[in-house]
């Protein structure tokens, strides 16, 4: 786990993680619940603001970092994932957040969430799943349903979407979980648990979209979703068992946290380089010692 | 002019071709001897034809050369493909038994070694090169000893047998030879100095250690390969963390990631990979985080011809990247040049905050020298600009803006975990504060004041980096304008040209962007009286950026875009033919086939 810097003086409030402006996002949007429990979790865990950096790509929930009170990084889209890598590698003492969209994760950045999942990046990465492409005014996403009805495929979806929790499972994540943001309390207790994992934390969030998903809405999810942790016998450190679970589709859908695995070291603890002077590489003495260097050109000789 | 000695190895990928070539390098820099070596090769691991060319000699030694003073063709293809470039006076060293000489070539003494004989019971699978090195270097009036020691050190890994046996044939070769071949005229001199001989890729990845890069990544490709090789081989003594990254577009914003959290990153490819590279390139730009990328140039566009050499993408390093922003882009002009650079543009990007690119090029990348191993100073100026790592810095708490307007265009960096500098960075247009003004806040006059903030770093840049000299004395009869890798050649070209009478100077440009039109201009005016542009490519890159900032036109061109390098005497003569008024533009024929 790792270590939890204190704040400076006494104890931090859930204020201290309002950014400095108000989200624009449509009135009802999904992703209000999504930012306030990402900072109800931060809070609750009393990390400071300073030693988070939140990384997003592009979209309508990429825009989060500019709403949070964190060190923040709006990059490109889909390229949160590559960014938070190096983020972590060059100081494995911040916490590190990637939130964006299903588009941005799933479509234009599925290659970098294949790749982070399998490195196991200390990290905790919430994808805002709405099911559609929302800033682009509506089109099919990765995770659209077949069927659906966009500006992209009037005539319905004729290919089959993305399953986020699968795709984890098998590139080797090692925490996977699936949120609702209309179960705020059940994603701030995920969010916390995934910051901290110490590896690759994904957690997909239903995350509706009143503007341009019609099919799969509030009401539609509410009517479906069931916590896993309502389950006594749901064993989360089983493989297989999330696996079929993560297959469930339909009148019942499974929420809630579906693997974890602790015995991985995540990527930085990997790496011997990172023990170096006992600092993060970002705090590095960039000059190399005279032996060193002399070595280096022995070599040549 | 400085009189070397040249040994060319041919023969198929996957015949040992680089073995005898580090050998030879080896002995002649650990007699004091200067050294430059390129391999001409192919995209294939076994076959093929593969050419390696050490040029030796008592000065600084370029180019590769014009001639070949001793071949070792270690199949037939080789010999059917040089013998008739070979000169009166050099020497073939090959195998006997198994290659047949076809042509038959003036004053060239064929070397036959009986090699079943000479290698009578041994195991070694590459006696006939072993053979070969051996008799080579007795015709050099080389003694055995420095082949002894080179050889032990080889192989005392495999265990005293090995190296034994390898001794016993390696003997057997030089005796030979020296009781059968005629030795070459003049014996190879020998000083007190001691060079280190690497490779272009080697120079720019030491020169990332000296620097102070403590993230590399890349994604395998010729011919950038190298830089990731020496940087994961070493990672562990210099600290760096090195990551293979599953494309370049994950490379660049591992990298920028990395930087922006306070580390000096680097990374590097070729065209190809660059192209997927030049968004992460405006990001850079835009959250005015730093970078440096490496672009070893090879034969394009696309795939190309990926082990060959050019100097093709010089506009697509001035147009990378959607929008406008600066950056800052130089190319090496020697192997050496290579390691002095990469700290340079460390300081650069870190001062100004923003993406840099070093341009270098298969032939100065794969390409080896010698150098001066004092010359290899790790202990060089480190300037990392305004950034801020620990709160004790000045600038205060609160109110920090990390995109504050300032008169020369930077701002402050505060890197994550600081406290009381907590901010958001943005690929969209931002205010000073780092709130976007690209959604529900746009606003004109703040868009023009932040575009006109990142633009005034241009005027620091170009203050920063000095204006390229002419080399040799003004008012020549012919100017000589090149740009990175080609200096070396283009000196030897001058140097021929003056011998016979041609007066010749030369002007090499290394920093691209920013150019100083007005400098080169100006130096132009005087240099002589005819301008002639060599570059490695088709169209004239350079010289049409050239006249795209200055409307400056040149008299000549000389260009090459068969994938391989100039070679001195191919510039001599398009210099001679633009003289005798036949053409403005020259393409000189490489005349070996490889």
């Amino acid at each position: 786990m790792p270590t939890i810097a204190q704040p400076d003086s006494g104890k931090l409030t859930l204020n201290d993680f309002k950014g400095k402006i108000d989200p624009d996002w449509c009135p009802g949007c999904g992703d209000f619940g999504v930012l306030s429990s990402l900072e109800k979790a931060l809070f609750e865990l009393q990390i400071s603001p300073y030693d988070v950096v939140t990384i997003s790509g592009i979209g309508c929930s990429s825009n989060l970092p500019g709403f949070i009170h964190t060190y923040g990084m709006h990059t490109l889209h889909g390229r949160a994932l590559a960014v938070a890598t190096g983020v972590k590698l060059a100081n494995h003492k911040l916490h590190v957040v990637v939130t964006g969209g299903d588009g941005d994760g799933f479509g234009i950045g599925g290659n970098h969430f294949i790749h982070t999942m399998r490195r196991n990046v200390d990290l905790l990465y919430v994808a805002m799943d709405n099911q559609i492409y929302g800033l682009t005014t509506g089109q099919t996403s990765p995770t659209s349903r077949k069927g659906m009805k966009t500006k992209s495929m009037p005539f319905g979806n004729v290919e089959e979407p993305i399953n986020p929790i699968t795709l984890a499972l098998s590139a080797g994540a090692t925490f996977v979980a699936r949120g609702f943001s209309g179960e705020p309390k059940h994603l701030v207790e995920l969010m916390k648990q995934g910051l901290e994992h110490r590896g690759f934390a994904f957690i997909d969030v239903f995350s509706p979209c009143v503007t341009y998903n019609h099919d799969n809405t509030y009401p539609w999810f509410k009517e479906r979703v069931r916590k896993l942790e309502d389950d006594s016998h749901y064993d989360p450190s089983d493989w297989h068992v999330a696996m079929k679970h993560a297959l469930l589709w339909g009148d019942e859908i499974p929420i809630g946290k579906f693997f974890e695995r602790k015995d991985l070291p995540s990527l930085d603890q990997s790496e011997p380089v990172l023990d170096q002077e006992g600092r993060p590489l970002a705090h590095c003495q960039l000059q190399l010692s005279a032996e060193v260097t002399r070595e280096f050109i022995e070599e040549l000789m | 002019m400085n009189r070397t000695f040249a040994v060319s190895i041919g023969g198929a990928a996957g015949q040992g071709v680089a073995t005898p070539g580090d050998i030879f390098a080896q002995i002649f820099a650990r007699r004091g001897l200067h050294v430059n070596a390129y391999n001409a090769y192919q995209s294939i691991i076994r076959g093929g034809h593969t050419l390696l060319t050490i040029r030796t000699g008592l000065g600084e030694v370029t180019n590769f050369g014009d001639r070949i003073d001793l071949l070792i063709p270690l199949n037939q293809d080789t010999i059917d493909r040089h013998l008739h470039l070979m000169h009166p006076g050099s020497t073939v060293v090959y195998n006997g038994d198994t290659i047949k000489p076809k042509d038959r070539s003036e004053g060239v003494q064929l070397s036959a070694l009986p090699v079943n004989e000479l290698s009578k019971g041994s195991r070694s699978k590459v006696e006939q090169n072993t053979l070969a090195l051996a008799a080579s270097l007795s015709m050099m009036g080389v003694g055995f000893q420095p082949l002894e020691e080179v050889l032990t050190q080889q192989f005392k890994k495999k265990g005293d047998a090995v190296v034994a046996e390898n001794l016993r044939i390696a003997r057997a070769g030089y005796d030979y030879a020296t009781a059968n071949f005629k030795p070459f005229a003049d014996p190879l001199p020998m000083t007190e100095a001691r060079y280190a001989v690497l490779s272009g890729n080697v120079a720019l990845a030491m020169g990332g250690a000296a620097a102070g890069v403590k993230f590399y990544c890349a994604y395998p490709m010729s011919p950038s390969t190298g830089v990731l090789h020496w940087m994961a081989a070493h990672a562990r003594k210099a600290g760096i963390m090195v990551r293979q990254v599953e494309d370049e577009i994950g490379v660049i914003n591992m990298a920028i990631g990395a930087a922006h959290a306070g580390v000096r990153a680097m990374c590097a490819t070729s065209g190809g990979g660059f192209a997927l590279m030049t968004e992460g390139l405006g990001m850079s730009a835009m959250i005015e985080t730093p970078v440096v990328v490496i672009d070893v140039q090879r034969a394009g566009p696309s795939t190309g011809v990926p082990t060959k050499t050019e100097q093709g993408d010089l506009w697509q390093m001035l147009g990378a990247g959607f929008g406008d922003f600066p950056k800052i882009i130089a190319a090496p002009t020697d192997i050496l040049d290579c390691f002095k650079l990469v700290p340079e543009m460390h300081n650069l990007a870190d001062r100004f905050q923003c993406p840099a690119i070093i341009l270098s090029d298969l032939l100065l990348s794969e390409g080896r020298a010698s150098v001066d191993p004092k010359d290899l100073d790790f202990n060089v100026e480190i300037d990392r600009g305004e950034l801020i790592t620990s709160a004790d810095s000045a600038n205060g708490q609160n109110g920090y803006k990390r995109y504050k307007i300032t008169e020369s265009g930077i701002s402050p960096r505060a890197i994550p975990g600081v406290p009381g500098y907590v901010h958001t960075v943005a690929t969209d247009e931002h205010d000073e504060d780092g709130v976007l003004i690209s959604d529900e806040y746009t606003n004109p006059h703040k868009r023009r004041a932040m575009m006109e903030k990142r633009q005034r770093k241009i005027a620091g840049i170009s203050a920063a980096v000095l204006p390229p000299k002419l080399l040799g004395r003004p008012g020549a009869d012919v100017t000589l304008v090149g740009w990175g890798s080609t200096k070396g050649v283009i000196r030897e070209a001058t140097e021929i040209l003056n011998s016979q009478g041609v007066t010749t100077n030369q002007l090499q440009i290394r920093s691209l962007v920013p150019l100083h039109g007005d400098a080169i201009t100006e130096i132009l005016k005087t240099a002589g009286k005819r301008t002639i542009i060599v570059e490695n490519n088709y169209s004239g890159q350079f010289a049409r950026y050239l006249r795209s900032e200055t409307s400056y036109v040149p008299d000549g061109y000389i260009r090459k875009y068969d994938g391989e390098p100039f070679m001195p005497h191919h510039i001599v003569q398009s210099v001679q033919e633009q003289l005798a008024g036949k053409t403005k533009l020259s393409v000189p024929v490489h005349e070996i086939m490889v």
